[in-house]
């Protein structure tokens, strides 16, 4: 080993960070070597996010130094970070929607590079590590996925020396994991250290050498991810023994009717980048959950916006209906008031209104009922505050006071808010797009436990997700949405997550095919 | 680039220094324009605080003056709240004058008893309908309501010109573009307070001004309608998600900012003037923009910013009066005092910094990119 081995290429001792009387970062100690990939691991609300906003300054530590090759160095801008070799792809992705996708990446690069050069590399490189993205695509016609490969992309070409990923694999099949981890691996083997943050511990196990685990802010240990079982790690994070009971599929309720039918559906692409649905056709039973498994950018938005009634006026053909009785024509709050309810992938202004008080946004989906608003149509903020209350109780929704913003809430306390609200009214029918994207393993299992429990009452649930290992624990059928058209479903025991992911990436076209 | 974050707390005792400090600023840095003017530049800072608020018919006067701009100002708090940036409010409130002049110059007399009631309804369906011309054209073609807002504004000039010279002139006025005078019933009465009495030209209109803030404040704070515009504006995704229809918005904010327009120009002309002429408003239309951002889109403190607005507004005239400052150096000291006020509490809500590039920093809907 050569003595720059030796030498950690970041140090950080004794980092403090606080926000006024909240420390989300306690005398945390950190080591990461060149060619090491090191993962950090946490709740949400860990301080995993502070950590690596301190390493990519964003932020400057109350406490404490960092040290670069073992020297001292205080990064007080992401600029400094970048000039340095740090590199970093966020969770909440950081770039133009206005700008296409070369043009985002021509900004984080030195001046004078000319956009067709740009263009060039950018084909090359996502060529290379097997990311399809058009270098002139609009970056706000993209979806999550193919958006955060943009994110990806823009890091890779600034040739990093570490490398900083905040759950980078949430959006991705299994074999665009497979492929960013062996990118990954080659990057590690040129000597790039590379910080990854994943809740899925099989990947921690799968790519990193080391694992930090940080809970309530403070480090709890650091451990070599390879010789510590999966279960350990989870229990180090959540700080108790985990309840492996909450893995098993549920039961499905026999004898149930079709309570929402969806039959030919097609609606056309809004924009050029949009996915056109055709021909989408779909039921579901009381007591049962359907899973739509599909890549980011495969329509999923579009559909959630059929089933919602937010896209009434776009729907060219086919019927939608609960209980044999047409809604097609209905809107979002018509739905909602005969118990269609919706959580829709993106939180942030769409789901919730991060500058709104968590009343208002419990006001956003229950403005029908008339003890939040009269019928002269005055707000009762006290009733407001009061459901807030009880979704905040009933969920487990950790907030920093009695009413906060939805906007300081973490990613997945938020989460566990917008589907509280929902599962609050007992709906018929709960369509959840990602219920599980960015929270905790412990949150995770809370919400899963949730939709189970609304099982017994009898709702259907549809689950749109990325995510195939929740697709398959939790649904009963699972079908597939590829390139706006959606697959048959399929029983969940009759397929695997291999057979499913290829479906995905559209390696194969039919699910029967593979399944028979 | 310049970059602003929410600061996550702000202590009231910054809240309230702020907005002294800036005055104070906006004192020292006037009055070294002055002096470098060679003006004596004590007295031009007395002639623009202490001058408008020296005697009790100064202090009516200022109220007078912010009369309009706390009724438009409410209206428009409404169309900013919804992102709807509606510009034409000194066109709706000519119109508003102009249906409101209608009623009073051809309403029978045995309706008399209806007067004011009538001119008030007429002044807002006035200002409402011009408003409904660019809510519709948004709103089936997509068109940029600035623009139009703005452009019909003109229109309403060239209209009240054409009808106070043409069709609604008084035969008696030798030649005057002015209309008759409207008679008793159609004005607005001097305001006699107890014990203090009359307080200068302050009328009744301003109770109609106080109530209206207040009623603003209470449909955007407490009702439904208001919860659904402010969705609108802050999250237009999240409000289609609620099933908050977006026209109706639209066209629910516009012909509100339109009416209330529409009612400050019937209380002008009523309490100010007696009648129509080409030239009824001082701009209050566009001077209220201001004074709708300087109260931070909340209606109830649009009372505060338009008094602030209005002093500064006498106080360049009592300056130009009594020193001969020029109308234009007046306009720069209102200018420096306004952007104060605004920067002050800008940078007290949120924490300015400065980035030649990128950050590649989390981009939250609370940040803004200047």
């Amino acid at each position: 080993m050569s003595p720059d081995r030796e030498i950690p290429l970041l140090t950080g001792r004794h980092i403090s960070k606080r926000f006024g009387t909240f420390t989300a970062n306690d005398d945390i100690n950190f080591d990461i070597h060149a060619g090491e990939i090191h993962a950090l691991l946490g709740e949400n609300g860990a301080g995993k996010s502070t950590f690596v906003k301190l390493v990519y300054g964003l932020l400057s530590p109350d406490e404490g130094q960092f040290l670069w090759h073992g020297a001292p160095v205080e990064i007080r801008s992401p600029q400094a970070a970048r000039d340095m070799g740090i590199g970093m792809v966020f969770q909440h992705f950081s770039l133009f929607d206005v700008l296409s996708v070369a043009e985002n990446i021509q900004l984080a690069l030195p001046a004078g590079i000319s956009l067709s050069e740009v263009k060039e590399r950018v084909i090359t490189v996502s060529a290379e590590y097997g990311m399809t993205l058009s270098p002139d695509a609009r970056v706000g016609d993209l979806s999550v996925g193919e958006q955060q490969r943009v994110e990806i992309l823009r890091c890779l070409l600034q040739n990093p020396s570490l490398l900083i990923l905040d759950e980078p694999t949430s959006v991705l099949t299994p074999q665009e994991a497979d492929q960013l981890f062996a990118v990954l691996r080659r990057l590690r083997d040129d000597g790039c250290a590379i910080l990854f943050i994943s809740h899925k511990l099989d990947e921690i196990k799968a790519l990193t050498s080391k694992a930090t685990i940080l809970r309530a802010g403070k480090k709890v240990t650091t451990c070599d991810s390879a010789s510590t079982s999966a279960k350990e790690l989870a229990e180090l994070m959540v700080g108790a023994a985990l309840d492996n009971s909450m893995r098993t599929p549920p039961v499905l309720h026999k004898g149930a009717d079709s309570l929402f039918c969806v039959a030919q559906v097609s609606r056309p692409a809004a924009t050029a980048f949009a996915t056109a649905l055709q021909d989408i056709s779909l039921s579901v039973m009381s007591g049962e959950i359907l899973g739509i498994a599909g890549i980011a950018g495969n329509g999923q938005t579009e559909l959630m916006e059929v089933l919602s009634g937010e896209a009434i006026g776009d729907v060219t053909a086919g019927k939608i209906e609960l209980d044999g009785v047409s809604v097609a024509g209905l809107g979002p709050d018509m739905r909602r008031q005969k118990g269609m309810r919706c959580v829709p992938e993106e939180r942030n202004g769409h789901g919730a209104i991060i500058n709104m008080s968590l009343s208002e946004n419990a006001l956003l989906t229950a403005s029908h009922e008339p003890d939040n608003v009269s019928a002269s149509g005055l707000v009762s903020w006290v009733k407001c505050h009061a459901l807030s209350r009880k979704i905040i109780g009933s969920y487990d929704v950790r907030t920093p006071h009695h009413d906060p913003l939805a906007g300081s809430l973490s990613g997945g306390n938020l989460q566990k808010f917008m589907i509280g609200r929902e599962m609050m009214s007992r709906p018929r029918l709960l369509i959840v797009a990602q219920p599980t994207w960015g929270v905790d393993i412990g949150a995770a299992q809370a919400i899963r436990a949730a939709m189970r429990t609304l099982l017994e009452d009898g709702t259907a649930i549809i689950i749109i997700s990325q995510d195939l290992e929740e697709l398959l624990v939790m649904s009963h059928r699972i079908c597939v949405l590829n390139q706006g058209q959606l697959s048959e479903p399929l029983p969940a025991q009759d397929v695997t997550a291999e057979s499913i992911g290829l479906m995905m990436g559209g390696i194969t076209n039919s699910v029967s095919e593979r399944a028979v | 680039m310049m970059r602003l974050t929410p600061r996550p707390y702000v202590s009231p005792h910054q809240l309230l220094l702020v907005p002294v400090l800036s005055v104070l600023l906006s004192i020292i840095l006037g009055g070294l324009i002055f002096a470098a003017l060679g003006y004596n530049a004590l007295d031009a800072l007395y002639q623009f605080f202490v001058a408008p608020l020296s005697r009790p018919d100064q202090i009516g006067n200022l109220f007078v003056k912010a009369c309009p701009l706390i009724i438009i100002g409410t209206g428009l708090v409404f169309c900013y709240r919804a992102n709807i940036w509606n510009i034409g409010a000194e066109g709706q409130l000519i119109f508003g004058a102009l249906g409101a002049g209608w009623v009073a110059l051809y309403l029978p007399e045995s309706w008399h008893f209806m007067m004011l009631p009538l001119m008030i309804l007429g002044g807002m369906i006035a200002g409402a309908s011009l408003a409904a011309v660019p809510a519709f054209l948004k709103t089936r073609f997509q068109t940029n309501e600035i623009l139009v807002s703005l452009m019909l504004t003109y229109v309403a000039g060239l209209v009240i010109d054409w009808l106070v010279r043409g069709p609604w002139r008084d035969p008696m006025s030798f030649g005057f573009p002015l209309t008759p005078y409207y008679p008793d019933a159609a004005l607005i009465g001097k305001l006699s307070l107890p014990v203090i009495g009359k307080l200068g030209q302050l009328h009744w209109g301003i109770l109609i001004a106080l109530c209206v803030s207040g009623l603003g404040w209470f449909i955007l704070s407490r009702t439904l309608a208001g919860f659904k515009v402010r969705v609108a504006g802050d999250a237009p995704r999240a409000a289609r998600f609620a099933g908050f229809s977006p026209n109706i918005v639209t066209f629910s904010v516009l012909l509100v900012s339109g009416a209330l327009a529409g009612l400050a120009g019937m209380v002008e002309v009523s309490a100010n003037m007696g009648q129509l002429q080409p030239q009824i408003s001082f701009g209050y239309g566009f001077t209220a923009i201001i004074v709708a951002f300087l109260a931070r889109l909340n209606p109830a403190a649009v009372i505060l910013a338009a008094l602030i607005v209005a002093l500064s507004e006498l106080g360049g005239d009592s300056a130009q009066i009594a020193m001969g400052i020029p109308k234009v150096v007046t306009g720069v000291f209102k200018g420096i005092l306004l952007f104060m006020l605004l920067a002050g509490e800008t940078i007290t809500r949120y924490e300015l910094s400065f980035d030649l590039r990128m950050t590649g920093g989390k981009m939250s809907r609370g940040d803004a990119d200047v």
